[in-house]
């Protein structure tokens, strides 16, 4: 029996070489190769932490120069001359075109130049393939989103583990680094493939579109490909440099790499997320589509910051299910004890990566939203209370489903801790209240009812749900749901420890204090204000919420940081956990690729029937919102896709660690 | 075998997801389509009711023009009164002289006048209402004037906008939602009763019927307000011994003002003229 989470330094070893030489080209003995020779000229001598940090600024550098210079080269979007847009009605109101309606540096440039306004095509110039073009795309770009978001994600918390590991010298985090950026590196190229296909199509089944496009973001366009070259480089040159830059100031230049890997990956999000809030808020532009401002203008458009942190906080949930996935697979497919600790472990963390950075997500999704309604109230009632509002009730399903497998995957985790048994006890409220909330998330507030199902029902609302059904209940479910996930997060944290400080007593008093106002003020807060107020304070009510949620979370991971430092620590056995448990970890990313789908439809969407809101209209066939069902078909199929891919990609990165033995029985040698 | 495992455990969960989407109300969001109108057969009631229908759709007037107190709830005011307040206000800050042109400047300089307690939060004479002629809204002048002449008609006021000219042509939305019909007001309270549908629930003029409180009973005992409200607002008190949410709450967009006020009137007078 294993005394301590901290496993026999024999063990330790073998999951290392078991995570080790996995890598393509990184078997242990290689990777001591390259130390040996690295020691043979003296490069431990080189100030690496300098020479880091130097290599570090000027690749940083490197990279703001283009485009700084795309931001700042006035009128950098160049304004073609040509006039062969078809559809394009060249007489545009003189007034929406004048100099007047530019209001930078570039006004006297573009003013001399000709404004040509954005395309209007009518639905004989979209291209027809015989198959719906919108759907083409949907796939494709949905699919590419996925991988986008799982190869920027993934080398966030990787460069993070890998830093841990250096911090804390267990070499496990190491370990476990790598092997999730090799999943990584192995998805990085079907992303890239996916792009491709997606710019194709793009440019195949919407010219008009793509056209606008390229001629507003200009040349900003070949900074991203050039980023993108950038990230590929890096990338693969921060994966495969692992064993050879493994340890002293060598590990500071690898970090280094790591780090450039997240600024290039995050500029690229920030780039291309400007394209998709552009076509929902645009800017930079006047009333026909005419590009007035320069990149930074088109760039910043009022949605854009809202977008950049939803994404990025989404992102590294979904990365930290999808490598939970991974690390489900392996536990499910390992054969030795060794091997099943190191994957429960690496499930653990996933775990803990993907519910902790979904627990501030749907706080991120309001301020997106509240940005939407403040640039437009027409587009957020359109997304809230008009055709899309029913896929919320999706959305609740969904993070419901999330939640409660998340919480399921750390009440069985509990089981493997020997000091559990305190704290399981509390488990079945937990899932009552998880439970309870859930069901009234997903009450639906109206009905399509006939006149006789009224007339049972006794009103269009029924009388006793009917009170669950409006956004006050919503809001209190969903806070209490999120506290009740913390809980169980912070009682999983809590399970393997014995706190020995002075004032532990109080420390937990002062806790079940916080919790205990944090519920009593999203109770009070959605009931009082929600019921029994108008509907200015019923908005503002959520805010306090919020706020109460936000504090217990924050206040829960300082003060336990404290209370546990110096614990004593009681045995963990790794590897002891459920087989049922892990299908909790697929659930997750099932959920998560599902809710991204969803919610980028939704997003998507209240642009209605335009291509670039306001701007460009979408005369296509497949210019309406199409029913929730038919979304739902889609999302699913993409969903199937995702799954498919990611599996294979999985299986690719196991096949790097299996070795055909030579054949015995003819005594040749391979290659003979 | 795990792999398959796998493979069916998120098969399974997916399609639940899937199998709730399609649970869920089927309803399609078609763009607006362009119509063509033949403006040798049309009269001013036509044009009103092709207003009715941009009002209602193209227009997205009631997202916001309704009773949940977003913006003044157009259907159950009467916009002759609400022009000569807004005319007669101090903050007024227009160019108009009737219904019609007020009607025109709230749509094209929605702050010229902003109704008290209407604009924006820390900037009350700033409307924030959009400007309808541009985007997103983006309503045609001949779109506009037939807004202008449902909002005259709704009320029973005379329809005084030109009517477009016959080689315009316009294109205006989609009319398939409207009933392509002008509003037909009702004469008098009895009409407007039995237009709505009030007899089949209320004992009031010849019907006996007792799903709805007795109006000939207790119209008396109210006042007019509460009378109005009750209307427009069905479940904001109900009456002992009856259920909420029986009675129609869109009568407010159905009536125009001056049914609404008839009917408020006859019932107060117990059923009696």
């Amino acid at each position: 029996m294993m005394k301590s989470r901290e496993l026999p330094a024999g063990e330790i070893n073998k999951m290392i070489r078991v995570s080790s030489i996995s890598g393509p080209s990184s078997s242990t003995a290689k990777g001591r190769d390259i130390r040996f020779a690295g020691s043979r000229f003296g490069w431990h001598k080189l100030p690496w932490k300098k020479l880091s940090l130097h290599v570090g600024l000027v690749a940083i550098l490197m990279l703001a120069i283009p485009l700084f210079v795309a931001i700042s080269e006035p009128g950098s979007t160049p304004v073609l001359a040509s006039s062969d847009w078809s559809g394009v009605t060249q007489a545009v109101a003189a007034e929406a075109v004048t100099p007047a309606a530019t209001t930078n540096t570039a006004a006297g440039d573009a003013a001399s130049k000709e404004l040509i306004p954005a395309p209007q095509p009518e639905a004989k110039d979209y291209p027809n393939i015989g198959v719906s073009s919108r759907s083409v795309v949907w796939i494709v770009a949905q699919l590419h989103l996925y991988f986008g978001a799982f190869v920027l994600a993934v080398p966030i918390f990787v460069l993070l583990i890998e830093w841990i590991g250096v911090k804390t010298g267990d070499s496990r985090y190491e370990a476990m680094a790598h092997e999730f950026m090799k999943i990584s590196a192995t998805a990085y190229a079907i992303t890239s493939l996916l792009g491709g296909t997606l710019a194709f199509a793009l440019f195949l089944l919407y010219p008009d579109f793509m056209g606008y496009m390229m001629r507003v973001f200009g040349s900003q366009t070949l900074v991203y490909a050039a980023l993108f070259f950038s990230e590929s480089i890096v990338v693969y040159l921060y994966y495969y440099s692992w064993d050879a830059l493994r340890y002293g100031n060598a590990k500071w230049a690898h970090l280094t790499l790591g780090l450039l890997v997240n600024v290039v990956g995050l500029t690229l999000m920030v780039m291309s997320n400007a394209w998709a809030t552009f076509m929902m808020a645009p800017s930079g532009v006047n009333e026909v589509g005419a590009v007035t401002g320069n990149i930074w203008q088109i760039l910043k458009g009022p949605l854009w910051n809202a977008l950049n942190l939803h994404r990025f906080i989404a992102n590294i949930a979904f990365g930290g299910a999808v490598v939970g996935a991974y690390a489900a697979y392996r536990f499910l497919s390992s054969k030795t004890p060794e091997e099943k600790a190191h994957y429960d472990w690496m499930g653990y963390t996933a775990n803990f990566i993907a519910i902790l950075s979904f627990l501030p997500l749907p706080f991120a999704g309001y301020y997106l939203m509240a940005e939407v309604y403040a640039y437009s109230q027409t587009m957020g009632i359109t997304a809230m209370g008009g055709i899309l509002a029913w896929l919320f009730i999706v959305q609740a399903v969904l993070i419901g489903a999330i939640l409660l497998a998340g919480n399921y995957y750390l009440w069985s985790g509990m089981s493997r801790t020997e000091g559990s048994e305190r704290y399981q006890g509390y488990i079945k409220y937990i899932a009552f209240v998880l439970v309870t909330s859930f069901l009234v998330w997903i009450t639906p507030h109206t009905l399509i009812l006939s006149p006789a199902e009224i007339r049972l029902l006794g009103g269009a609302n029924h009388h006793i749900l009917g009170v669950f059904g409006i956004m006050p209940a919503k809001n209190i479910a969903v806070n209490l749901m999120l506290i009740f996930t913390f809980l169980s997060f912070q009682l999983f944290r809590r399970a393997d420890k014995v706190a020995v400080v002075s004032w532990e007593r109080a420390g937990n008093a002062l806790m079940v204090t916080i919790y205990a106002v944090a519920v009593f003020n999203v109770v009070f807060a959605g009931v009082y204000y929600g019921y029994f107020t108008n509907t200015l304070y019923k908005v503002g009510s959520s805010v306090m919420q919020v706020a109460s949620t936000l504090t217990v979370i924050i206040s829960g991971i300082i003060l336990d940081t404290y209370l546990y430092k110096g614990a004593r620590i009681l045995p963990s056995h790794w590897g002891k956990v459920t087989n049922r448990s892990q299908y909790a970890l697929f659930a997750l990313p099932v959920a998560f690729t599902w809710l991204m789908a969803l919610m980028g439809y939704v997003r998507s969407s209240v642009r209605t029937h335009w291509h670039v809101n306001n701007i460009m209209r979408d005369n296509s066939p497949d210019n309406f919102i199409p029913a929730i069902g038919y979304a739902g078909n889609m999302m699913t199929i993409v969903t199937i896709l995702f799954i498919a891919m990611v599996l294979f990609v999985f299986w690719v990165s196991t096949l790097s660690e299996k070795k055909q033995l030579p054949p015995e029985s003819s005594g040749q040698e391979v290659g003979q | 075998m795990i792999l398959l495992r796998v493979l069916g455990f998120s098969l399974l969960l997916t399609l639940f997801f899937t199998l709730v989407a399609n649970l869920l109300p089927q309803v399609e969001g078609d763009a607006p389509k362009a119509t063509k109108v033949d403006l040798s057969s049309l009269t001013p009631e036509k044009y009103a009711a092709i207003g009715d229908t941009i009002f209602h759709g193209k227009g997205t007037c009631t997202l916001c023009h309704n009773e949940r107190g977003r913006a003044p709830n157009i259907a159950v005011l009467n916009l002759a009164d609400e022009t000569k307040k807004a005319l007669a206000d101090a903050n007024y800050q227009g160019n108009a002289t009737d219904i019609e042109s007020y009607i025109h400047e709230s749509m094209l300089k929605p702050s010229a006048y902003v109704v008290p307690g209407f604009g924006k939060k820390g900037a009350p004479n700033v409307s924030p209402m959009p400007t309808i002629s541009k985007p997103p809204i983006a309503l045609s002048a001949i779109e506009i004037n037939a807004v202008i002449a449902y909002l005259q008609a709704k009320d029973g006021n005379d329809i005084t906008v030109p009517l477009p000219s016959a080689d315009a042509a316009p294109a205006v939305a989609d009319n398939s939602g409207g009933s392509g019909d002008a509003p037909a007001i009702a004469a008098t309270a009895e009409e407007a009763l039995n237009k709505y549908g009030c007899t089949a629930c209320h004992t009031i003029l010849d019907s006996e019927a007792d799903t709805g409180p007795n109006l000939k009973k207790v119209g008396p005992t109210l006042s007019e307000e509460f009378i109005r409200k009750s209307i427009i607002y069905p479940n904001a008190d109900i009456t002992k011994g009856y259920e909420a949410d029986i009675m129609p709450d869109d009568f407010a967009e159905q009536m125009n003002v001056k049914e609404l006020e008839m009917i408020v009137k006859f019932i107060r007078a117990g059923g009696k003229k």
